[in-house]
């Protein structure tokens, strides 16, 4: 039966998050709907299930990008609530549910609904990225995020004994790599200019990226903040 | 003000027009071109020394052979160094023109996708800013990182239909007084391989013809704006990304295919950071274990940071619990490079992964416990202060011959 005025049943979610009133809901759902990636990620869904079908997370998760396809497309507000507060943080970001059909990309409609998330400061988000503050403050202080010293058996443990072995052979192995950028270098993944890290710090205050990170963690903000105004103050 | 139903019906009554005939082409570049004549990016153009390959839906791609502009990846440099080292043996043993830049940084697209703590301005003017000091230099980004790429070509779509955007970007870049730059192509260091690869299968001095490989072929690569990737009828009929899979051919490895080659690693960005159990299930069932049992092959060959970490470190727990597991795991540069003769541990840097090497070096006929005496000799060294470190003087020369 085709689809009609008469017979349109959305399906709209029950309310499971009444804590939150249903307009607080709307505002983070226009925020996401507002942005001008939003009309190249979504185009509505034939509810195929491709993208489920070669969706890692809807392997190991209750976790399914048709129905944040399907929410976003029938603009239920209820139920991107639920999917913002908990759902998109099992997306492996992967981008195999662009095989869509229709042309979705529920990968890109997660990435704006974390933005949403973030920048509203949600609890759920704050306590999912937790543990990510050590990646979000190296990526920001270094120029680059994934440094060798990372590499310790306390917070890779099931990595097996080679992760001991990394770290405790680390100052001299590094230097024994012929690359003159990573040569020697542990606290970054390969050595940065000053001056490319001051003008990653003005991109990061200027575009709002600081604010950001006010929203998620305040003690981590006024660390990066704190020794960000003062190397540009120094420049 | 939320949309009405009749708009909501009437975006779902759209059809989506189907002609075989017609293969959905997209050049990006001519909408680039177009920008650039209305003066509002400047278009860093392929170098002359460059090779043409065909994409997904036919377009030519022009790869740069040298003078590029080395955009090196946070999980390379920082965990797997070998990779990057790889790449640069590569060039250096070609007398190719490259340049290993510090004015560089991260993408930071893996923190974006991990945490969404950032924006579209941010992330378009980390690239933008990346971009324009590669074109300072003269010479032509490549980048090394598959989520770098897939982020990179994204993001250039979005700056390419998002006036906005540029203009927000352009604001910001002014602030660094340099100007908002957009190469010709983006290009990914297993493209510059692929092209390479019978120039490397020429200088080989391993014999890989014993070896079985499989290939996982990273997500960001081939996935989002699928229309840059490298497709050939002579690789799965077309019908799956030649990039890598064409090299180890070249270099007469068996190929075997498995049945889960689409599947992700189980990277997900910050799973394999805080979320490990998603990322071991996923990285074991359905990649290491589907290849060994469906093809058992000596080594898994990929062309990202991220997939060679994953692949590699999550292997040691799911043996501890009995699991079918074992398979080294490489990025395409390494196998190249160790293919050439590099040394294993000065260039290759074996020594960093974890799944035992050693049974696929054994297989290749490589003394590799004779390199690994000769590279403790380098450590003592460096230990004793004798020596700052290995360099390229070092590690230059292929020393490797079992061909």
């Amino acid at each position: 039966m085709p689809t009609t005025l008469e017979n349109w049943n959305p399906g709209k979610a029950e309310n499971r998050h009444p804590e939150m009133t249903y307009e607080e809901k709307e505002k983070l759902f226009l925020e996401v709907k507002e942005d001008p990636r939003y009309e190249d990620f979504l185009y509505g869904c034939y509810e195929c299930g491709i993208c489920v079908s070669s969706c890692p997370s809807a392997r190991f998760y209750d976790y399914s990008p048709r129905v944040i396809a399907q929410a976003m497309a029938r603009e239920d507000v209820e139920r991107i609530y639920d999917i913002i507060s908990e759902d998109i943080w099992n997306c492996a970001q992967c981008f195999s549910c662009v095989r869509c059909p229709r042309g979705n990309n529920p990968g890109g409609l997660v990435t704006l609904l974390r933005e949403v998330a973030v920048r509203n400061g949600l609890q759920e988000t704050r306590d999912v990225l937790q543990g990510y503050s050590r990646v979000i403050y190296k990526v920001m202080l270094k120029g680059n995020q994934v440094s060798p010293d990372m590499l310790q058996p306390d917070f890779f443990p099931d990595w097996g004994p080679w992760v001991a072995q990394f770290s405790a052979n680390m100052p001299v192995w590094r230097k024994a790599i012929p690359v003159d950028t990573l040569r020697g270098v542990t606290d970054a993944a390969w050595r940065t200019e000053r001056k490319t890290l001051l003008e990653l710090y003005t991109i990061w205050f200027e575009t709002g990226n600081m604010d950001i990170i006010k929203e998620i963690d305040e003690g981590l903000y006024d660390l990066l903040a704190e020794v960000m105004q003062e190397e540009l103050e120094d420049q | 003000m939320t949309t009405t139903v009749e708009e909501i019906l009437e975006r779902k009554s759209h059809a989506v027009i189907r002609d075989p005939e017609v293969a959905p082409i997209v050049d990006l570049r001519e909408e680039l071109f177009e920008l650039e004549a209305r003066g509002e990016v400047i278009v860093q153009r392929v170098p002359e020394n460059h090779v043409e390959v065909t994409t997904k839906f036919g377009r030519k791609k022009k790869i740069p052979i040298d003078h590029t502009w080395h955009h090196k990846s946070c999980g390379q440099c920082g965990h797997i160094p070998g990779y990057t080292s790889s790449i640069f043996w590569l060039h250096r043993q070609f007398d190719l023109d490259y340049l290993d830049p510090k004015d560089q940084t991260s993408c930071t697209g893996w923190n974006y996708y991990a945490s969404g703590a950032s924006n579209a301005t941010a992330q378009a003017a980390v690239m933008s800013r990346n971009f324009a000091a590669a074109y300072e230099t003269g010479y032509f980004p490549m980048i090394h990182c598959g989520t770098s790429y897939g982020h990179y070509k994204e993001v250039r779509e979005q700056l390419i239909h998002h006036k906005g955007l540029r203009d927000e970007v352009r604001r910001v870049l002014d602030k660094m007084g340099k100007p908002l730059v957009i190469p010709e192509e983006l290009v990914h260091y297993s493209e510059w391989i692929h092209v390479m690869r019978k120039r490397i299968a020429e200088k080989q001095t391993v014999d890989m013809s014993a070896i079985t490989a499989t290939v996982h072929p990273a997500c960001h690569y081939y996935k989002i704006v699928v229309e840059d990737a490298i497709y050939d009828p002579e690789i799965y009929g077309g019908q799956r990304m030649a990039t890598v899979t064409a090299t180890l051919q070249a270099l007469g490895m068996n190929v075997a295919d498995y049945s889960t080659w689409y599947d992700c690693c189980g990277f997900g960005f910050r799973h394999i950071l805080v979320q490990r159990d998603f990322t071991r299930s996923f990285a074991n069932l359905r990649k290491i274990e589907v290849m060994k049992n469906e093809v058992n092959p000596d080594v898994t060959v990929t062309h990202d940071t991220g997939c060679v970490t994953t692949l590699d470190k999550s292997q040691f727990a799911a043996k501890a619990h009995d699991r079918k597991v074992g398979i080294p795991v490489l990025s395409d540069a390494q196998v190249s490079a160790l293919a050439m003769g590099a040394h294993p541990f000065r260039v290759v840097q074996m020594h960093w992964h974890s799944t035992d090497w050693r049974p696929f070096m054994d297989k290749l006929g490589v003394d590799w416990q004779k390199y690994w005496d000769e590279f403790q000799g380098d450590l003592e060294l460096i230990r004793s202060g004798q020596k700052a470190g290995i360099t390229w003087e070092d590690a230059d020369k292929p020393v490797v011959n079992v061909a």
